[in-house]
């Protein structure tokens, strides 16, 4: 913010560029695939996938395990780039920066796009910690603003008044569903546009599930969340758009009301009332 | 079909019995070996504290104090057992000891700790198949060769290097009690390191961390009781080792924070002097008293070891994959 | 169009979270510290391997290996102290292995892995693992040489001078064997883990007692990783002198050991005797280079046969998962 403190012509300047920018780049959607093919060594496991994410909604990933879309939700932040051998083919773009091309540095792209992962994994390390964490690795080094970013994250994870005096206890005190939640919050922390989320209730109990769905409804009015599951209900309760994954082929992509009461595809169909998965 | 009916031999019970007990025999060797090392070593230290005729000559006292060995003399450590007053004092070869010890982590961990990093965080796949056989190639070296080495090349370099006037000190035994360790901690550090689960690695990286900041602020920290304990495994071995220092330290007992001074250490003393000494003297019960100490403290150090990493194993098993 | 693009991209800037992320370094400072440490182990193992094989190699020919020492050491070959290492070595693993590989299979045939007896007897493997080898030398000379030698003496030999209560071959093999214990069970653990379950529970389903399938199904499966650790046990038995230096190995001899209470030569105690006790050291080099390749060349040849015997176990059970 420090930059716009300047000169009244500066900060007219400035926003004027941003003006251009949001003009000339940004589209209706927050990421947009396009053609995106993917491999596991010689294993194609993408065929072709384009979708379009919009902002502040929730985008929910559907399908068989081992239908891919855990992959695709790993390319859209870059995690498979950690995973030796994978090739990646298509346009994957956040606002209007092609994260694959436009950047310089790979973690410029985890800045935006945060994620939290099927099963909590916190470090070894405080509760607060935890949570100050990225903000630390990204060079923010302001004690106090750590601190007040670190409680408007557990405020918003929904776990501040279960912690909020222990803030230094270690993170593996705290039980599965408060876990993962602080892992939520931990993504919050550096101000992410968009949350990837893997299957983030799949190891948890109804109650701590329960929790998480409810808080998704939350974030999405300050956040783009894309989430995998495999469980078709939570799909209908927490998302606006569903997409159904199959052999890595999207098969059918829209409003989740449209896509669980009038799916256009049988596969879809099938999938969702039952007849395989 | 023919359809021969047939007869199952009843088993022996008998066998199952006498076999089951044979191998259960066998299973508490080890055990019993441990106990029996216990006894066998303190049951000669003993007479220290027992034989009145052995008190005479030494005692704890004796052997941790100085003393004043000549009257009007100046009261000092020495370890002198065959001189006229025999002289015992622990305490110059628990320094030498100390010494060469130290000089052998200084020179061990950053190398053993450095080199376990890069093959757990950086290496590619290339060169750890590069890195893993040099290590255990150098842990295959036998001690006595080390020892050799040092001896006759290290000596003369390092001799060469610093200018110093004697070729065999404690920096030279130090330096090849290092190589000799190095093996311990590096295996036991990328050990540790490479338990870390992907799960810490792939949220870190995910919260923008790159590939150093990763390693250095959460698999370092999380593989730390690992790192640990591969420095006391390693600091157990440097102070039991025998035949690298018996070479190269020069075996001679100084008291001094020189460490181009020549030292004497515990497991040498031992190796120099048990050979020559009188069963059942006051000399044999002070070596095999050392030879106690040497016992009681790497059961220690190897107890502690295995705690941390029981510690580092329980920390990620079960909590997360 | 792209050049504000990319010049918002050079700014660092492109958060548009009103946070200050700075850019990040490429982290080649960690990267190159560690990598100069891996590069700085592999240096030291090139220059002690070729030093040795520099100065050893014009040493080794048909004479070296085929005749005894002469002239006080300074010329001759090491006939005797390689046959008393092989003599010495094969007493060890005719000890050691059996109470290993029932030791392993009692471990996880008969006990629960969590059962308090069973963590007795691993703290005890540990801790026999991290035993001083002087301490082993201790324990011979106090246990095997005294105690049960001087015992059958006192019992068989009346009168007559020592039989078996002096050094000897017996006594000597039998220290190492207790110190090579555990790496014998080690590797053998690891074989029988590689073990189907399936294979074990198909025996008992067809009717196999408990000691047909250990001895049908799991020794012979487990067989690669016993042979390991019995070569890994036959590499550090070899190289080990601290143990055998007062319970059996002799400066020299001028005949080839035969009886089990025997002394003999050994080649780690030969290289220290030359290296510590010769007159001239500069006349012994040669043959002092001469010997430490000779047990350079057998240990590490015993290592590499070790690794990949493993390796293939290893691959073995990676296929299986």
């Amino acid at each position: 913010m420090q930059a716009y403190n300047n000169s009244a012509d500066e900060i007219i300047k400035k926003s004027s560029i941003d003006e251009t920018d949001k003009e000339m780049y940004r589209s209706a959607y927050k990421m947009t695939i396009e053609n995106l093919d993917f491999w596991y060594g010689n294993n194609k496991v993408l065929h072709d996938v384009s979708l379009n994410i919009e902002e502040n909604k929730v985008t929910a990933l559907i399908g068989p395990s081992g239908c891919g879309k855990s992959t695709f939700l790993r390319t859209l932040n870059r995690m498979n780039d950690t995973i030796p051998g994978t090739r990646i083919n298509g346009i994957i773009k956040l606002d209007d920066i092609n994260i694959y091309t436009g950047i310089k540095d790979v973690s410029q792209i985890r800045t935006r796009v945060g994620m939290v992962f099927q099963k909590s994994n916190p470090f070894p390390k405080s509760i607060y910690d935890n949570v100050a964490y990225g903000l630390k690795v990204n060079g923010i080094k302001d004690k106090n603003l750590i601190a007040e970013l670190v409680e408007e994250s557990l405020i918003q994870a929904a776990l501040w008044d279960e912690v909020k005096d222990n803030l230094d206890h270690s993170a593996y005190m705290l039980s599965g569903g408060q876990q993962q939640r602080l892992c939520i919050a931990r993504a919050l922390a550096i101000r992410p546009e968009v949350i990837l989320m893997d299957e983030p209730a799949s190891a948890l109990d109804p109650i701590s599930t329960s929790k998480i769905e409810d808080l998704i409804g939350i974030l999405k009015k300050k956040y783009t969340i894309i989430i995998v599951t495999h469980n078709m209900q939570q799909a209908a309760r927490v998302s606006d758009y569903t997409a159904f994954f199959f052999q890595g082929d999207l098969v059918e992509f829209g409003a989740t009301k449209e896509i669980f009461t009038r799916p256009q595809k049988k596969k879809t169909e099938d999938y969702i009332t039952g007849r395989f998965g | 079909m023919n359809m021969k009916e047939l007869k199952f031999k009843q088993k022996s019970r008998l066998w199952e019995f006498l076999g089951e007990k044979f191998i259960a025999v066998n299973a508490f060797v080890a055990l019993i070996a441990i106990i029996l090392i216990f006894i066998f070593i303190f049951k000669e230290a003993v007479p220290i504290f027992t034989d009145p005729e052995i008190r005479e000559e030494v005692t704890l006292g004796k052997m941790v104090f100085k003393q004043e060995f000549y009257e009007g003399r100046d009261a000092k450590w020495s370890w002198q057992p065959n001189s006229e007053v025999p002289k015992y004092s622990l305490f110059a070869l628990f320094i030498g000891t100390l010494k060469a010890a130290i000089i052998a982590m200084l020179f061990a961990i950053p190398l053993g700790i450095g080199a376990a990093i890069y093959s757990s965080e950086f290496a590619g796949k290339r060169m750890r198949e590069i890195i893993k056989p040099v290590i255990e190639l150098l842990a295959g070296i036998p001690s006595v060769v080390l020892g050799f080495f040092a001896l006759i090349v290290l000596a003369t370099f390092l001799q060469n290097l610093f200018g110093l006037t004697f070729r065999l000190n404690a920096l030279n035994a130090g330096i090849a009690l290092g190589i000799a360790i190095i093996p311990i901690i590096f295996t036991v550090a990328e050990d540790a390191m490479t338990s870390v689960p992907r799960s810490l690695r792939e949220a870190a990286t995910a919260l923008g961390a790159n590939q150093w900041q990763v390693s250095l602020t959460v698999v370092l920290p999380a593989a730390l009781p690992g790192l640990s304990a591969g420095v006391v495994l390693g600091f157990g071995r440097a102070i039991g080792e025998t035949m690298i220092v018996l070479l190269a330290s020069g075996n001679a007992a100084i008291i001094s924070a020189n460490f181009v001074d020549s030292v004497r250490t515990f497991s040498a003393t031992i190796a120099a002097e048990l050979a020559e000494v009188v069963f059942g003297s006051g000399h044999y019960s002070v070596l095999f008293f050392i030879g106690s100490l040497l016992f009681v403290f790497t059961f220690i150090i190897n107890f502690s070891g295995d705690m941390l990493l029981t510690r580092i194993k329980s920390r990620f098993q079960g909590k997360m994959n | 169009m792209t050049s504000t693009a990319s010049k918002i991209i050079d700014t660092g800037q492109i958060a548009t979270n009103g946070l200050d992320f700075k850019p990040k370094t490429q982290g080649n400072i960690p990267r190159g510290l560690t990598l100069l440490a891996v590069i700085i182990i592999i240096l030291i193992l090139a220059i002690i391997l070729g030093n040795i094989i520099y100065g050893g190699v014009g040493t080794i020919n048909w004479e070296f290996l085929s005749h005894p020492p002469e002239n006080g050491m300074e010329s001759g070959g090491i006939v005797p102290a390689i046959f008393g290492t092989v003599f010495l070595v094969i007493l060890m693993v005719i000890a050691v292995i059996p109470v290993g590989v029932f030791t392993a299979i009692y471990l996880h045939e008969y006990t629960s892995p969590v059962s308090r007896l069973t963590r007795l007897i691993r703290v005890a493997i540990n801790n026999l693992a991290g035993v001083p080898s002087i301490v082993f030398g201790l324990f011979g000379l106090g246990f095997f040489i005294a105690f049960i030698g001087g015992g059958l003496d006192s019992i068989f030999y009346n009168s007559e001078g020592p039989v078996w209560g002096q050094p000897a071959i017996i006594w000597a093999s039998l220290t190492l064997a207790l110190l090579t214990l555990p790496v014998v069970i080690i590797s053998t653990e690891e074989a029988i883990r590689t073990i189907p379950r399936e294979l074990i529970e198909a025996s008992y389903a067809l009717g196999g007692t408990k000691l047909q399938t250990i001895i049908r199904i799991i020794i012979p499966q487990a067989l690669p990783g016993i042979l390991t650790g019995s070569i890994l046990a036959v590499s550090r038995g070899a190289g080990e002198v601290a143990p055998i230096m007062f319970t059996g190995a002799a400066y020299y001899l001028p005949y080839l050991p035969s009886k089990l209470n025997d002394q003999f030569m050994e080649m780690g105690y030969h290289i220290f005797v030359m290296a510590t006790q010769s007159p001239d050291i500069e006349a012994t080099k040669p043959i002092l280079y001469g010997t430490v390749l000779v047990l350079l060349i057998l240990t590490f040849l015993l290592n590499f046969i070790a690794i990949y015997i493993r390796s293939g176990m290893r691959r073995r059970r990676a296929s299986l998962q």
